[in-house]
């Protein structure tokens, strides 16, 4: 697959997300059926991934963290080695040495994943300096949570991409919960946009479950930060539908905040307004959830039949 | 050959790479400000000052060092790698290896430390240890001007992320550097002083007091071997254990503390593979478990002296001379 161009038709991001959430579906039920490495899902937030991925062109360079595969999905990564990266296995596009938090994808322009929360924004500003100074027209997206603004790290990085002019879209997905605590008890005002003003960056808030409004919000803000080679911070307001990370456990959640926010999931958001347009039949949409579904079985049989890595190469690689 | 002192021998060896290499480039706090002569060569795009915030300035040095530049970025002091240091050892050392090799870090982190200015624990904590003990980092501490420039050449040249510590007492001591583009090779040990009956081994600063160690015991006809290791990781295990294998003893001397520190694991190294060889027990002679004092008299005596290299070796010496190995 190669990396997603800047026109998507409304099919080609429903299908997107769909397949994001099979993919993410089948890990919570290869964790329900045993033991299975740690993994924290975007169940709910594939509106922000796809809206945003589709919006980049391939020069384009992505940072990401640890609930990363909408991100890398969108960008076109292949499921079967993402989840044979997950279950450890040697054709996982880091051989396994990653595992499911720090997948990243160096032809695809998915640079430098750290599930250090702020990790990623430590590293964005780097990566657009080369950007600067190698010359080309990329500009680098850094994807980031609500909580990782709360990292000194954060603020350093908006300042620095700022006095430096580096062109650096900075993705917040704002999903409301930072591991095990809200949002609410940890930040001053609701949203982490008005954080960019400080430091001399335009900021733009969007609803982060409609994917059409995320796409249209992504184009804008990444021209201008093509066209002004300066930062640039889009915040993506959503819900992360399930615990922080499986076993699925949201016994500490309001069970109101809950139903309010499963009421505007993305994918059947989007669903409805294809329906509705005439746009594409129940029995089309039938067909997209079975493709995305076939696909992951199909990465599903291939990283599970994949071998594991060589134990003898345990300590090899750590030195270029 | 010319006489330059430590820190000019690292801003030559700066400005050779710079102009070799354009895709090198530095920065810190200060950095455009206080080094005019790479400004002026390489110009604001190569050479900037930065923000006061050592996470970004790692971090930005990671970021770029895996997408094709080549920074060496100045920390100032080691205790400011506190600041830095989720950028140096979780990005920076892990992120090759996590990503199957997809990305390499060539980078050189820089950092005064050591006694001499008397600027206390705050300014003043050689924490090398730390960073040899951190996967995917080199760790390099030069004792003279000659190996700072060789060995801040080779640094850049890496591959790998690599921290690169000067001793606050060595920076202004002059010595002779080669004029010629001299590269000191990482993980090789120099051989400062031959001699047969036991072997100092140290680094940085505390060579030159081994140095003085030996002089003395030459005069009481103790023959001292000084090894300078120079680099720290990768260690140079085959000169040193080729020393220790030919005079039986081995005394380690830094002045960083001495628990968990480099000697701890060079004599871990020695007793491991040179067991046999050996005719008396490894000493470590170190800075205690203390933080550094700014008081000068304090401060310099938080490092080894040579009084007491010279009579740690007598006694191991001595102890030869009464009786066959006790094992
Ligand atoms: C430095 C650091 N502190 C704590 C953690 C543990 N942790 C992992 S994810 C997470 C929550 C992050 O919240 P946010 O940035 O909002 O991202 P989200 O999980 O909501 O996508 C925490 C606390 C970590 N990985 N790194
Ligand atoms: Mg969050």
């Amino acid at each position: 697959m190669t990396p997603s161009g800047t026109v998507s038709t409304r099919q080609d991001l429903l299908a997107t997300m769909l397949r994001i959430r099979a993919y993410e579906e089948k890990i919570v039920a290869f964790h329900a059926a045993g033991p299975f490495p740690n993994v924290c899902t975007s169940v709910g937030q594939e509106a922000a991934a796809v809206g945003v991925v589709s919006a980049l062109r391939p020069e384009d360079q992505i940072l990401t963290n640890h609930r990363s595969a909408g991100h890398l999905l969108a960008r076109g990564a292949d499921p079967g080695r993402m989840l044979a990266e997950v279950m450890g296995r040697s054709t996982g596009y880091c051989q396994g040495r990653s595992g499911t938090l720090h997948i990243s994808v160096k032809e695809l322009g998915v640079v430098l994943t750290s599930t250090i929360v702020g990790g990623e924004l430590s590293l964005a500003p780097g990566v657009a300096l080369s950007r600067a100074m190698l010359g080309g027209e990329g500009i680098v997206v850094c994807f980031f949570g609500d909580g990782a603004a709360c990292e000194g790290i954060f603020h350093e990085s908006l300042n620095l991409a700022s006095v430096w002019n580096l062109p650096v879209l900075y993705v917040c997905e704002n999903n409301q919960w930072q591991a095990f605590v809200h949002r609410k008890e940890t930040m001053v005002g609701d949203h982490v946009a008005p954080w960019a003003a400080p430091y001399g960056i335009d900021s733009l808030t969007v609803d982060g479950n409609d994917v059409e409004a995320v796409c249209k919000a992504a184009l804008r803000a990444a021209a201008q930060v093509r066209e002004t080679r300066r930062p640039f911070l889009l915040e993506a307001w959503t819900y992360r539908q399930r615990g922080h990370m499986e076993p699925h456990d949201q016994s500490y959640v309001d069970p109101a905040e809950i139903e309010a926010w499963m009421a505007k999931d993305p994918i059947a958001r989007l669903e409805a307004r294809l329906l509705e347009a005439g746009e594409l039949t129940a029995d089309g949409l039938e067909a997209l959830h079975a493709q995305a579904r076939q696909a992951i079985e199909d990465a599903a049989t291939f990283a599970a039949t994949s071998p594991y890595p060589d134990p003898a190469d345990l300590a090899t690689g750590v030195y270029a | 050959m010319t006489q330059m002192t430590f820190h000019d021998a690292v801003e030559a060896a700066l400005h050779e790479e710079m102009a070799r290499d354009s895709r090198v480039l530095m920065f810190g706090e200060g950095t455009a400000t206080k080094r005019k002569g790479l400004l002026k060569a390489f110009g604001p795009q190569r050479v900037r000052n930065t923000p006061l915030a050592e996470g970004i300035i790692a971090g930005t040095a990671a970021g770029a060092a895996a997408t094709g530049l080549r920074p060496v970025v100045d920390l100032l002091f080691a205790p400011f790698l506190c600041f830095a240091m989720d950028e140096l050892v979780n990005s920076a050392g892990k992120l090759r290896y996590m990503s199957g090799g997809q990305f390499s870090f060539p980078m050189v982190a820089l950092a005064m430390t050591g006694g001499g200015w008397s600027v206390g624990a705050q300014h003043n904590h050689n924490l090398e240890a730390w960073f040899v003990h951190a996967p995917g980092l080199k760790v390099v501490m030069p004792s003279t001007p000659a190996d700072a420039k060789g060995l801040m050449k080779a640094a850049i040249r890496d591959e790998n992320p690599v921290l690169f510590f000067m001793d606050i007492g060595l920076a202004f001591a002059p010595g002779e550097v080669p004029e010629t583009d001299e590269v000191v090779p990482l993980g090789k040990a120099a051989v400062r002083r031959e001699g047969r009956d036991v072997t100092l081994i140290s680094y940085a600063k505390t060579t030159h007091t081994c140095l003085a160690a030996a002089e003395a015991l030459a005069a009481e006809g103790v023959s001292a071997e000084v090894v300078d290791l120079r680099t720290l990781k990768p260690l140079d295990e085959a000169t040193i254990l080729a020393s220790v294998r030919k005079t039986g003893r081995a005394i380690l001397v830094h002045e960083a503390s001495r628990l968990c520190g480099v000697g701890a694991e060079v004599a871990a190294l020695i007793s491991e593979q040179a067991f046999e060889a050996l005719r008396a027990p490894i000493l470590r002679l170190t800075g205690p478990d203390a933080p550094a004092p700014a008081s000068y008299p304090l401060e310099q005596a938080f490092a080894p002296q040579a009084d007491a290299i010279a009579g740690a070796a007598r006694q191991l010496v001595a102890r030869m001379l009464e009786a066959a190995p006790i094992w």
